[in-house]
């Protein structure tokens, strides 16, 4: 009997030849699971003239790349690229299938995962490896992936397994997986497919797509100072830019500071917004929903200004500093200028 | 003479001509089906709700329509009014799920129909979206599904696209707004954080609709008056006891029929389906564990807000490369 391959799959997202940041992510992520089960990290990439992208896969982490190019494939859409996905799956069996939990992940996810009839996980935010004892059969499974999520609205963590059924699908959340350096010493595969379309594939037609680069990169930054309803005005609010630019860092907010209008959309942070891990994230006039938390509980070290010493966000903190912003802020710049001189 | 009457003639034939051609395209009606599903309020979690023990008591939730069902709900009844047609809502969930059931008719929809058996639960969105489609084959005719983008308890966003997928047709997620529908044809725009797209896609097929689609309409109080006795038999002891004019249940069962007010079961066994894949039994993912979000208390140093407590935080940050 021959043993069940291992692998793990990385579904690699790529607009206009551009690799998204999750796809690399994942790969980092996979190696260390691959390490685990003692197997190899396949990255799966589509496109159309993607070619070039492979070797940068390999050097984040890619033993083979298995490349799809066809010009149907230039632009993403969910029934051609299901079509290749479910075929090379059932053309592999791949033992797990990691895709990143953007809007393409989730929409080409949960459609594969129902045309190979496999279960999902969704929005991942931690995978480990462990076994799982399926009770009413008294049966071990060995090595099973943990597919770890908030669900409940951030209230619950569960963890879920996939015991029965192959690959084990998780689409992963965004940010949280840290991308490894590129090791351009690493050597792996490139294996191309030619995929075989039905008429049927193409129903859907895109007009037009336009998406925006991310102006904000709050994901990257070391240093977070970040704002929310406590903030009254936006000379106050410019208090919190000019700390996060000297800190070398970008300015997060709360929602309620994004509904309030002091700041766009894309600086908001949580379960809504985007999820960090900074070095250091100051969260002033924040009052730590959990909503907001699950976006920067991960952070090293947490600095959290309050007015209210029974404010939740203290109980995540490192630095507990009670007290009013507009009074603390000044006082934190003119420190730090003090240092820099 | 005669050659001109023959012109007007044939001219008014030409454009009766074109009116019925005109007609036909717009005569087109479509027919929806909306899947919405009861949610725990999960945006109330507050301090009564998670237990001293670190778990929670969900029954201390309100249940409410899923938010973004509202929104698609408020698609299916935009097109209708717009193209014609009819809006047939589904959900699937325990009895007390007839109430978001009755939210859709004071807001406008033409049929409803509640899913509900013991069979059914414990599913993930595999067997989910299973029992969904098999519920939908049995309503039949459609040219348009629409669903929520997410549930706001599972949160998966799972359940639309493996309904289109099991019904083998197309999908349109993050759909924000339907520009045309024309012939056996949509033209919708779709949403993203950092972008739009814009899709054009034969029908039938499934649109998931985000937050931001409209604005969802409040119940018609018309409506409310008119559905107001809307219910399904587990839900007759309570009207007798509000209505004990009726004397039984059979009477009000009678009257319920009567008046087109009886809301339709549908168990596992009404449905045409392979019971191996609903519920717990059919759901490939499986729970190993469920942790409560309690807060951990960080190990936390009090810092005051004065010149010299900020200055020694700062040299702190430096000297242990927080900053620098
Ligand atoms: C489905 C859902 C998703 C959500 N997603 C997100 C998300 O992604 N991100 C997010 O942030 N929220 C999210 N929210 C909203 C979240 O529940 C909270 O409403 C929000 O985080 C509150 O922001 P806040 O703490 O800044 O504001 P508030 O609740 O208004 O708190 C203000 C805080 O500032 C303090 N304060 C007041 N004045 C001062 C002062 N002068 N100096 C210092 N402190 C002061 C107050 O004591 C208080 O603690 C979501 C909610 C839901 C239901
Ligand atoms: C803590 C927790 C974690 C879970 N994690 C997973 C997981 O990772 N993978 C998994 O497969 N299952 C998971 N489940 C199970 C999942 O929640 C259920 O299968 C649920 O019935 C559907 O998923 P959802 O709530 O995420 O809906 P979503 O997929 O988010 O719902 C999208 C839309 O589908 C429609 N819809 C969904 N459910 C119904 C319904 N009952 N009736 C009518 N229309 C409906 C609505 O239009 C809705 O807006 C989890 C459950 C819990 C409690």
């Amino acid at each position: 009997m021959t043993k069940e391959n291992r692998n793990i799959w990385i579904f690699i997202e790529q607009e206009d030849g551009k690799l998204a940041d999750v796809g690399l992510e994942l790969l980092s992520k996979g190696r260390e699971l691959a390490g685990t089960l003692n197997s190899q990290v396949w990255a799966l990439l589509c496109g159309h003239k993607v070619a070039d992208l492979a070797r940068s896969l390999i050097h984040h982490g890619a033993d083979h790349v298995l490349l799809v190019e066809h010009p149907e494939l230039e632009i993403y859409r969910t029934l051609p690229y299901t079509r290749v996905t479910a075929d090379l799956i059932k053309k592999h069996q791949p033992y797990i299938l990691l895709v990143g939990a953007s809007p393409v992940g989730r929409d080409l996810a949960p459609r594969v995962a129902s045309a190979a009839g496999v279960g999902l996980t969704a929005d991942c935010t931690d995978l480990q490896i462990g076994d799982f004892t399926i009770k009413k059969e008294n049966r071990l499974c060995k090595d099973l992936l943990y597919q770890i999520r908030p669900a409940f609205g951030g209230n619950i963590i569960a963890t879920i397994v996939n015991p029965n059924t192959r690959p084990q699908m998780a689409t992963v959340r965004e940010g949280v997986m840290r991308k490894s350096q590129a090791d351009t010493s690493r050597k792996g595969e490139v294996e191309t497919f030619t995929p075989e379309f039905q008429e049927s594939d193409f129903v859907l037609q895109v007009l037009s797509r336009e998406m925006r680069e991310a102006t904000v990169h709050l994901k990257d930054s070391p240093v977070i100072v970040a704002g929310g309803g406590g903030v009254g005005s936006q000379d106050e609010f410019n208090l919190l830019c000019d700390l996060a630019n000297l800190m070398g860092g970008e300015v997060g907010a709360s929602r309620a500071a994004v509904d309030a209008g002091l700041i766009s959309r894309e600086h908001q942070v949580g379960q809504t917004g985007t999820t960090v891990r900074p070095r250091l994230y100051i969260a002033a006039g924040i009052s730590g929903a959990i909503q907001h938390r699950a976006g920067m509980d991960q952070s090293n070290k947490i600095i959290a200004i309050n007015t209210d010493p029974d404010a939740p966000i203290f109980q995540v903190a490192h630095y507990k500093i009670v007290g009013d912003l507009a009074e603390v802020m000044p006082l934190l710049i003119k420190a730090l200028r003090e240092k820099a001189k | 003479m005669k050659r001109g009457r023959n012109k007007r003639l044939s001219t008014s034939l030409n454009i009766l001509v074109q009116a019925v051609i005109f007609l036909e395209a717009h005569t087109m009606s479509y027919h929806s089906i909306v899947l919405v599903k009861q949610v725990p309020d999960t945006r109330q979690v507050s301090g009564d709700v998670m237990t001293n023990a670190g778990t929670m008591n969900r029954s201390a939730l309100p249940a409410i329509f899923n938010p973004e069902d509202l929104n698609a709900l408020e698609m299916a009844l935009r097109a209708k009014e717009r193209y014609g047609g009819t809006v047939t809502v589904i959900t699937m969930g325990p009895p007390q799920a007839a109430e978001v059931l009755r939210e859709s008719l004071y807001r406008g929809a033409d049929k409803v129909c509640l899913l509900t058996d013991r069979k059914f639960a414990g599913a993930d969105t595999q067997a989910t979206s299973y029992s969904l489609m098999k519920a939908v084959e049995k309503v039949g005719q459609f040219d348009l599904i629409f669903c929520g983008r997410q549930a706001i308890d599972g949160d998966t966003a799972q359940v639309g696209p493996q309904v289109a997928e099991k019904l083998h047709i197309p999908q349109i997620t993050y759909s924000e707004q339907i520009i045309e529908l024309k012939d056996k044809e949509i033209v919708v725009q779709r949403a993203f954080d950092l972008g739009a797209e814009i899709v054009k896609c034969k029908l039938p097929c499934l649109l998931t609709v985000v937050g931001s689609a409209n604005q969802p309409r409040p119940a018609s109080v018309r409506k409310r008056i008119q559905y107001k006795l809307a219910a399904i038999p587990a839900e007759y002891p309570l009207l007798l006891e509000t209505w004990p004019e009726f004397e039984s249940e059979d009477k009000i069962e009678e009257y319920l029929e009567k008046c087109d007010l009886k809301i339709p079961v549908w168990t596992a066994d009404d449905l045409n389906l392979d019971t191996a894949r609903i519920g717990l039994a059919g759901s490939p993912t499986q729970v190993h564990k469920i942790n409560y979000v309690v807060l951990e208390a960080a190990e936390s140093k009090e810092i005051q807000p004065t010149p010299e407590g900020i200055q020694a935080l700062i040299e702190e940050l430096i000297r242990e490369y927080v900053v620098g």
